[in-house]
């Protein structure tokens, strides 16, 4: 009975845990398997890997955008699409909504998550800063990608001043 | 903003006024129903701008009967990446219900989300999926 009940309790919690750690660990593989090729490739080559990762991201993204969405037209404007990105799929994909969300309206936005799952088990701080961005070139797609099936296209960046702390920034390409 | 079109008659999706997928049965009746089915592209864009500037919180996916002509009824549906769907029925096919031809956008919705998520498939390409067809052959069979 005992058995049982823990069972049950540790069931859907421990399937969620290991939804996320599967994610991560796939993730952090991808991107060391990029830099093993060469683990000095040079400013070229580092360029080259970064946007591999931002393709592949991108067409998760398109995935995404076309699954994730509910049974009913959601999206009256740009800002509800940037509001789904923060809300549904920051929580889809790493279990947490984004902590903030500021724009210009004028089409640039600024998506801040103060403890960015991918690189909170990196470091705190200023340590590994440098190796921020090959951490976040994948989930720049992702939103990229989850954007451009749901009708807008952009351009998505990411910054981080201080570890696990980091800014994305979608600037809509208007045509 | 592809276009699917089904009828019995055909089936139909359409991306950005471009088809991803046509499918009609009899065959030989396609061409009829590219024109008609252009016509319901501009029915069902009138539709989502209606909808757009209604205060009406739930906005549905199923756009409903487009337009009937003496011969079919034109249904239509839209997805939330702008894909929409148009299936051409036959008039003389009264017993299909309205919750019939929701569920069978719901499951054309469903398939379409599945060859979105195959790798192999690159978004914006025709639709050339086995399973996809398979599904529309059964919906079709169940239609005519």
């Amino acid at each position: 009975m005992r058995t049982l009940g823990a069972g049950r309790l540790l069931g859907t919690g421990a399937r969620r845990m290991a939804d996320a750690v599967l994610f991560e660990f796939l993730h952090t593989e991808m991107v060391a398997e990029l830099w093993a090729q060469d683990p000095d490739p040079g400013p070229g080559g580092q360029k080259v890997s970064l946007s591999v990762l931002e393709g592949m991201g991108f067409r998760v993204g398109q995935a995404l955008g076309e699954r994730l969405p509910r049974e009913t037209l959601a999206f009256r404007e740009e800002l509800d699409v940037l509001k789904f990105l923060c809300k549904d799929v920051w929580a889809a994909v790493f279990q947490k909504q984004m902590d903030s969300l500021r724009t210009n309206h004028q089409g640039t936005y600024v998506l801040q998550d103060n403890s960015f799952p991918l690189l909170i088990r990196m470091a705190s701080g200023l340590q590994y800063l440098e190796e921020a961005p090959k951490f976040l070139a994948f989930t720049c797609g992702l939103l990229r990608g989850t954007l451009s099936t749901l009708g807008i296209k952009s351009l998505v960046t990411a910054s981080v001043a201080a570890l696990p702390a980091c800014k994305f920034q979608v600037v809509i390409q208007r045509s | 903003m592809g276009w699917i079109l089904v009828a019995s008659a055909a089936v139909i999706l359409f991306l950005q006024n471009y088809p991803l997928y046509i499918r009609s049965v009899p065959t030989e009746n396609e061409l009829k129903f590219h024109y008609m089915v252009h016509t319901s592209l501009d029915v069902v864009d009138e539709k989502i701008s209606a909808m757009g500037k209604a205060l009406v919180d739930q906005r549905e996916l199923y756009l409903g009967l487009l337009y009937p002509t003496e011969d079919y009824k034109v249904y239509g549906y839209v997805t939330n990446s702008k894909v929409k769907f148009v299936m051409v029925v036959d008039s003389s096919n009264t017993a299909l219900r309205d919750n019939e031809i929701r569920s069978m956008f719901r499951k054309l919705h469903n398939s379409y989300t599945d060859v979105m998520c195959n790798p192999f498939y690159n978004p914006g390409d025709r639709i050339q999926s086995r399973a996809f067809d398979g599904m529309v052959t059964s919906m079709m069979i169940q239609v005519c």
